[in-house]
């Protein structure tokens, strides 16, 4: 009797086998293959949005006339707010520089939101020094902003040297304003733990603000107390371009020099080195020989290569785009 | 020719259960069962038994570990053939915040009754559950009377010709219950098919035309309420006159009661004449002889008693 | 088959106002009025930008909790109390069952989102005395919010589906913040490297976005919206829709239900 009902069990399971499929397999397949049309869908979907919305995250920063609304808009969780607009300016800042802007509204702004949330988010005010003072488009060209930020940070951080620092820092790139910038790293050194160098750069400023040495030791300080690589990129471009200026300063003198012993300009640059007794062909920093042109000038081989030169290019010449950022 | 209302084949079911669902519990064993159309037939069994478990499977609720079935000659995963079978639920619970005249239209619209004839059969299905004066009230305040009756409306409303019971008379007081069994003879009158399930025999007894009976997920025995409880030895009750027990009535195995002047005795069928010799040979006054009909209960009993002794033998 | 996803959506809809979820509208008439009579007595030049900001934040919160507390409880409920049982043991397949749920849901917040607009529109004319042609782009901020509205009821649905209330309100909650920041995390995710990068990105393309339909601050500088971002945002939603609810459907499918 057992093996009769078997039977019959196993011909009925063989015929649904072989039937046509349930509907509920029906409806698991359109589940499935509509799950993931829709998923591929909607990827393509907000790649196109992205385009079309390109400052899509800014648009706090362009409509907020206050700090303080975002502050209280947070709902307590200021810290988060903080790291979310932190991460925003330097992507802001990035992909403008990138694009060779000519304005970053945005960039005081986000950073006073920044620090309005988080006063203690360091790495907001030493952006800040870097970018907000110069003129575009490495910068934003707005000294007078980036001096409140500090200024706001060292009100509320007053035992941050780093700080005095950064506005030191300010007062000398931008504003050339070598008295309150030794007054600034004066203040900052008297600051318990404060680097020593701060002393140091006080006392630079007092003396030989307009030197080279200065310039060099600033600049250094910067790409070794900053881990951020906007900031350290910048330093290096700065470097650079003051060793470049050093040794235009120091080959124009001689230049000068031979034209009174000799009478007129050297015609080429082993002319000058023979007679000047220079250790070698002189060479910039990317490895080229300088050029000495028939009206005496001293000029890099490439000036394309460096951003911030104040000499040692043809006149007219425009300064480019730095070519350290990189698009992520 | 009777066709096959319900054709169950081979339906099992299997839980995982513990904390890493690793050990396996065998709901319902493997069931081949058929139902006849036009009859009334009863899933019998104690709680737990599997019974629920195999409604739900036949409603499409839970899917079994193998096996199929066939309801109204379609398999049993066709959603078209649910237009034409009724289910109640054991302890149905509806949206309490409707009344029962909305949850009955919404059903009725569900199971794709035509909205000209929805109204009318709302209020004809409503009548005859003996649900009267609910105009407006929510089904939150329903007793639980009120509610079961509302299930069966609600089961019977789509003119369904198969219908499933669970547990039907659960929350009835005997009126109650008396006006579901007369409703159930109803519908068989009709020509549909009742499977309904309930762990009381009596009502089994007085309604079926054939009953299973299932215990630990396992089908114990199938057919005519009749055939079955014939296959149980018949009892006879003997009442004679005064006090007496003699002790040659208790060597047949009788089990005596006395009851004022009279003793009521319980005996097995076939010592009928023994029985009735013994009080004669002691001059004892014979009232009355009557054959008890066995219950399905005695054959529920033993076939439940008769799987512990040999599940018990097997150990 | 569509008759039976149109009883269902009706009887979910039905339930939500039983529920007297409407009553929200009370609360939310109160705050806007309130602000509005504020605003104006103080006149601080930007009664406008209060309303509209107000307003339109309101509308989007207050929808966003519904559709939360009403979506989690959609399939759970009916399972817990089992009012589900006699629902299949119909014809109704149990992906109508989802879709219709689903659209009963949004239906009641369209609706409840109907009655705010009148809100937003009435106090904008108390504060503002008059409309301008820039108010305009307040309806199409309300139309994004009722794409939010979609998207949440999906989540929701989605969730409800497989898990228990309260984490369903959970994960649809934090889905929501997550989601308002997607611009944000995709940024992020362009920023990490390697292994790291296939996860964040993956996780920053899943999540909804919130951002490209949260325009209230654009319309209340009444900055013009381009119609591209409409349509995309329309396409956006109504795809990410149709992806959580076919996630449902498939999950349902093969519940079990003790």
């Amino acid at each position: 009797m057992d093996r009769i009902v078997q039977d019959c069990v196993g011909t009925a399971l063989a015929r649904q086998r072989k039937g046509s499929m349930t509907s509920r397999q029906r409806t698991t397949v359109v589940a499935a293959v509509c799950m993931a049309v829709s998923m591929s869908a909607c990827v393509l979907l907000l790649r196109h949005i992205d385009q079309i919305r390109p400052q899509a995250t800014l648009e706090d920063a362009l409509y907020i006339n206050s700090p303080k609304m975002v502050k209280r808009a947070s709902m307590g969780f200021d810290g988060l707010m903080a790291c979310i607009y932190w991460t925003r300016t330097v992507q802001y800042f990035g992909h403008r520089h990138y694009d060779r802007a000519h304005t970053y509204n945005e960039l005081a702004p986000l950073l006073e939101i920044t620090t309005t949330l988080d006063p203690h988010l360091f790495p907001a005010y030493q952006f800040g020094a870097s970018f907000l003072a110069p003129a575009p488009p490495n910068g934003a060209g707005e000294p007078e902003r980036a001096i409140h930020l500090m200024e706001y940070g060292i009100e509320h951080n007053p035992d941050n040297w780093h700080l005095y620092y950064d506005l030191g820092f300010v007062y000398y790139t931008e504003l050339k304003d070598y008295r309150n910038a030794a007054e600034v790293f004066e203040r900052g050194s008297k600051v318990p733990d404060a680097h020593p160098f701060m002393r140091i750069m006080a006392a630079q400023m007092a003396a030989h603000a307009g030197d080279f040495a200065t310039a060099r030791m600033l600049w250094s300080a910067t790409y070794e107390t900053s881990r951020e690589s906007n900031i350290r990129m910048n330093a290096i471009e700065h470097l650079r371009s003051i060793k470049v200026d050093e040794d235009v300063t120091h080959l124009e003198s001689d230049v000068a020099q031979f034209r009174e012993q000799v009478g007129r300009f050297p015609s080429s640059m082993s002319e000058l080195v023979v007679a000047e007794h220079l250790p070698g062909i002189p060479i910039d920093p990317d490895g080229n020989p300088y050029i000495v042109t028939a009206e005496g000038r001293v000029l890099v081989q490439n000036p394309d290569n460096f951003s911030f030169l104040t000499k040692g290019v043809p006149p007219g010449y425009k300064v480019p785009m730095p070519k350290f950022h990189t698009h992520d | 020719m009777h066709n096959a209302a319900i054709e169950i084949l081979g339906l099992e079911k299997t839980y995982m259960v513990g904390f890493w669902r690793k050990r396996p519990k065998r709901a319902l064993q493997p069931l081949h069962l058929s139902v006849e159309e036009g009859e009334i037939f009863g899933f019998l069994g104690p709680n737990g038994a599997g019974k629920t478990t195999t409604l739900k499977m036949l409603m499409g609720l839970v899917f079994p570990t193998a096996g199929t079935a066939r309801i109204l000659g379609h398999d049993w995963t066709d959603p078209e053939v649910k237009a034409q079978i009724g289910f109640l639920p054991e302890q149905p619970y509806f949206y309490d915040y409707l009344t029962a005249h909305e949850l009955l239209n919404y059903y009725g619209q569900l199971s794709g009754v035509p909205a000209k004839d929805r109204k009318r059969r709302v209020e004809e299905v409503l009548q005859r559950v003996g649900l009267t004066d609910i105009k407006g009230v929510q089904l939150r305040k329903f007793s639980k009377g009120m509610l079961q009756r509302a299930g069966i409306a609600q089961a019977i409303l789509h003119n369904p010709k198969l219908v499933f019971f669970d547990e039907p008379m659960s929350g009835l007081d005997p009126l109650g219950r008396r006006e579901v069994r007369d409703l159930m003879e109803q519908l068989k009158q009709e020509g549909k098919t009742v499977f309904f399930s309930t762990h009381i025999l009596s009502d089994a007894e007085a309604l079926c035309d054939r009953v299973a009976i299932i215990h630990k997920g396992e089908l114990r025995g199938v057919g005519a309420v009749e055939d079955l409880t014939s296959t149980v030895q018949g009892k006879v009750e003997v009442i004679w006159q005064g006090t007496a027990l003699p002790a040659s009535m208790k060597s047949l195995g009788a089990e005596c009661h006395v009851t004022g002047d009279t003793v009521r005795a319980v005996l097995p069928e076939n010592q009928q004449d023994a029985a009735i010799d013994a009080l004669r040979r002691e001059s004892i006054r014979l009232i009355a002889i009557t054959p008890l009909r066995t219950s399905l209960e005695a054959y529920f009993v033993e076939k439940l008693q008769h799987s512990q002794t040999t599940a018990g033998k097997m150990q | 088959m569509s008759l039976r996803i149109i009883h269902i959506a009706r009887n979910t809809f039905r339930e939500a106002v039983r529920d007297r979820v409407l009553y929200n509208l009370i609360a939310f008439a109160l705050l806007l009025s309130g602000a509005a009579i504020f605003v104006g007595q103080i006149s601080i030049d930007i009664e406008r930008l209060v309303v509209v900001n107000l307003g339109l934040t309101a509308v989007s919160l207050f929808g966003i909790v519904i559709a939360i507390f009403i979506g989690i409880g959609l399939v759970s409920k009916e399972i817990e109390k089992r009012t589900l049982y006699t629902v299949l043991s119909r014809p109704v397949r149990r992906w109508e069952f989802i879709v219709g749920k689903f659209f009963g849901l949004a239906g009641t917040l369209v609706v409840n989102t109907f009655f705010m607009a009148i809100g937003v529109f009435g106090a904008l004319l108390y504060v503002a005395h008059k409309f301008s042609r820039p108010d305009a782009l307040i309806l199409v901020a309300l139309y994004f919010i009722v794409l939010e509205f979609l998207i949440i009821c999906s989540l929701a649905l989605l969730f409800s589906s497989f898990s228990s209330p309260l984490l369903s309100a959970v994960f649809a909650f934090a889905l929501f913040v997550i989601g308002s920041f997607a611009d944000d995390l995709r940024g992020f995710a362009a920023l990490t490297h390697g292994i790291t990068r296939w996860f964040a990105t993956a996780a920053a393309y899943l999540v909804p976005n919130f951002s490209a339909l949260n325009v209230i601050s654009a319309v209340a500088h009444q900055q013009p919206l381009g119609w591209q971002l409409i349509l995309h945002n329309t396409l956006y939603a109504l795809f990410y829709t149709a992806m959580a609810l076919s996630g449902a459907v498939l999950i349902f499918e093969r519940r079990n239900l003790k």
